[in-house]
């Protein structure tokens, strides 16, 4: 499942005293059902596609609320009826949450039999892929939010679909110009066993040539989920001696699933410290953001959810803000005009970011400046001063247009 | 504790020239709200020291002054309220119902009521602050900031950050006549002397629209350039025009500049170096002066308006925002 992952990985450990926990609890009706939100003739609808999270069998302080990343939908949708009460556009949300089994190409079939021209997924990018393919020559806009894999931005690209979350090779590029900043250069890798770790580490090793940092070590984690085992489990000693005798300025871990990477911090031989999908981490979104209006956000977003945003719910909420934002611009809402505008430069999503947001027309990755942050603060924003490109700094991160695989 | 961090003071660009105050200036008093300071910094212009910190409610961002001088509007965005202070003990007497987090306001130009835009909640609440009643809500688009009012008093315009729209209100209906769509993020709304024009900030999207107010509709867009600077750190957010209506200052946050702009031609004449993250702008009344927050650098630039040359940089609280001065 990895439909989450960049959100999880933002730990949330900040506890700012919600009291909107008996809300998460309420119950998600378990069938996988179309709610439409007082849809009104003339309204635009967009659909969103997820896969709600499983609950955790026990205590878990950083549990996946149920309504992660449709929370942000609400959102967004939200604030395209406030904007659009001035110029006379409605829009309503139609979530599907599927349920164990069910096809994200069927949910996709039948929005668009509904006639919605505008899916957002926050799903796995074979999912993506899936709906994307199923939905082509149907003038349908495709918006995804929780797939980071570099492949659909290159040889698996669709002409139809719009990258929300950045791509790993962005992530990873935001933690190097940082490391590179700091004159750290010395990296050890460990990498955990599933396939994602495994294209994390591929794009972290991308990044490490790209901004010439050197990986000195790199190790296969194997000691199982130590980060979900209970604190007063014992320590696993041959974790530990596992960080011995290997020369490093800092341990990069790739765990996507946030089973071990936790683990690490405090627990290696030599003091240092750790960064990649724990630690120090690159997101969309924290609790700590607060610059660029981004306070705003973090309020109404607790007012409506009782909870904190987390990435996925930026995420949703940013593609539901594309479709409102362009349908302000150019003053419609019809699809035909919409759907290439999207990768037109003229088009750009204000988003919290202190800059605005456009998305590549090679491979229409959103581009965006990157959070650089640790549990509890900010650290730093990427690009990094000092990188520069002919076109913006923001194209310092990720795979640029001479590299891209990705044809349409 | 996430406020325990010193504050690295920044000396501003200074262009080194002593402070050149004639006997005749007369001394008026200057107020900086300090969004994570919960307290306003006081200015005495003579001496530009600071002269007084009062405490006030959380965030506090838009302040203004009565007409008299005698009271200091401050919006404490966390608390919901509008604190009101006694300048002459720097005491909080008093507190308006705003509405939740009030970010900007402007007085009438009889000195009542005051037009509050609530940040959080898509709206305009108008206040009279002698009966400290709510007189109506105007509902706009979406993070509602800036607050611009035609001399005569008659038409309101608030800026939505997220709806990227002018609202134009009429003051004595309060329904929103017409909207204009500007750039990205729109900070701040500012009318020249005359009525004519309004002047609209976007942050985000680097520009200053001129809006025609009789046709309302964009007549110019000003944009930035400042060699060594990328074009996203250019983020416009304070203006203000001379009354003569010859000159304006506008403020490009983490330019750390403030751009002297001809208001005839709307040509940019001069970026001045000021302190980091410029945002809120304020006149002395003889407009000898121009005072600016800079944010990052917790300190407070002072610009010679004749000469259009920064003079002093003043340190004040943590992350100054607001800025005004008194009438007197």
């Amino acid at each position: 499942m990895n439909a989450s992952l960049l959100s999880r990985s933002a730990a949330l450990v900040l506890t700012l005293g919600l009291g909107g926990t008996a809300s998460l609890a309420v119950a998600q009706e378990p069938a996988a059902s179309a709610q439409a939100a007082e849809a009104a003739p003339g309204d635009t609808h967009i659909g969103l596609i997820y896969r709600p999270e499983i609950a955790p069998s026990s205590y878990d302080a950083e549990a996946a609320p149920e309504d992660e990343g449709v929370a942000g939908a609400r959102m967004a949708v939200k604030d395209n009826n406030t904007t659009g009460r001035f110029t006379k556009q409605t829009y309503a949300l139609d979530e599907v949450a599927l349920t164990e089994g069910r096809s994200a190409v069927d949910a996709a079939r039948d929005l668009v039999g509904k006639g919605i021209r505008y899916l957002v997924l926050a799903l796995p990018a074979d999912e993506v892929l899936a709906v994307a393919d199923a939905v082509k020559g149907e003038g349908v806009t495709v918006f995804n939010t929780a797939a980071p894999d570099d492949r659909l931005r290159g040889a698996e690209c669709r002409k139809n679909v719009f990258h929300v979350i950045p791509s790993r090779a962005m992530q990873t590029d935001a933690l190097a110009q940082f490391f590179t900043l700091m004159r750290w250069r010395k990296m050890f890798l460990i990498v955990g066993p599933n396939d994602n770790d495994k294209l994390y580490a591929d794009a972290f090793r991308a990044s490490a040539k790209k901004f010439s940092l050197k990986i000195t070590a790199e190790k296969p984690w194997t000691f199982g989920p130590l980060a979900k085992a209970r604190g007063d489990t014992p320590t696993r000693s041959e974790a530990m001696v596992f960080t011995r005798g290997v020369d490093y300025d800092l341990a990069i871990v790739a765990d996507e699933a946030n089973d071990w990477g936790d683990y690490v911090p405090f627990r290696t031989v030599d003091p240092r410290p750790v960064a990649g999908t724990q630690g120090l981490i690159a997101a969309t979104w924290h609790p700590t953001l607060e610059t660029w209006g981004a306070a705003q956000a973090q309020n109404r977003f607790r007012r409506l959810a009782g909870r904190l945003m987390r990435p996925l719910d930026y995420q949703v909420w940013a593609a539901v803000r594309s479709v409102g934002e362009a349908a302000t611009q150019k003053k419609t809402a019809d699809p035909a005009v919409l759907a290439p505008y999207f990768a037109d430069p003229a088009f750009s999503l204000p988003a919290y970011k202190g800059v605005s947001l456009t998305y590549r027309p090679w491979d229409h990755q959103l581009r965006q400046p990157i959070i650089v942050v640790q549990p509890k603060a900010m650290v730093t924003v990427a690009p990094e001063q000092g990188f520069t490109h002919q076109r913006t700094p923001l194209d310092t991160l990720g795979v640029d247009l001479p590299e891209t695989a990705c044809q349409f | 504790m996430s406020l325990g961090f010193k504050a690295g003071v920044c000396v501003a660009a200074l262009v080194g020239a002593t402070m050149a105050l004639t006997a005749t200036a007369q001394a008026y008093t200057v107020y900086v709200t300090n969004e994570k300071g919960n307290t306003v910094s006081v200015i005495d212009t003579a001496t530009m020291a600071v002269t007084g910190t009062w405490k006030v409610g959380r965030r506090p961002r838009g302040v203004t002054t009565s007409k008299d001088g005698k009271e200091l509007f401050v919006c404490a965005s966390d608390d919901d309220r509008i604190d009101v202070l006694d300048t002459a003990t720097g005491k909080v007497v008093r507190s308006l119902r705003s509405g939740p987090d009030p970010e900007q306001f402007i007085l009438g130009p009889g000195g009542n009521p005051l037009y509050v835009a609530n940040e959080d909640d898509s709206q305009v609440t108008v206040i009279d602050i002698e009966k400290n009643k709510v007189l109506a809500e105007v509902p706009v688009g979406v993070e509602p900031e800036g607050m611009g009012l035609s001399p005569d008093g008659k038409i309101l315009v608030n800026t939505s950050e997220t709806t990227n729209m002018a609202h134009f209100i009429d003051t004595t209906t309060f329904q929103v006549i017409d909207n204009v769509l500007v750039d990205a993020r729109p900070r701040f709304a500012e009318f020249t002397s005359d009525g004519k024009f309004l002047w609209v900030s976007a942050e985000v999207g680097g520009t200053i629209s001129i809006i025609d107010v009789a046709a309302r509709r964009v007549i110019k867009k000003i944009t930035f350039k400042i060699p060594g600077v990328n074009d996203e750190a250019i983020q416009p957010v304070g203006i203000r025009i001379t009354k003569d209506g010859t000159k304006a200052f506008a403020a490009l946050g983490p330019a750390n500049r403030i751009a002297v702009i001809d208001a005839k031609t709307y040509e940019v004449q001069k970026y001045l170096p000021v302190g980091q993250r410029v945002w809120q702008l304020a006149f002395t009344p003889d407009q000898k002066y121009l005072f600016s927050t800079n944010g990052s650098s917790n300190d407070v630039s002072v610009v010679d308006v004749e000469a259009d040359k920064v003079i002093k940089s003043i340190p004040v609280g943590l992350l100054p925002w607001g800025v005004t001065v008194s009438p007197n």
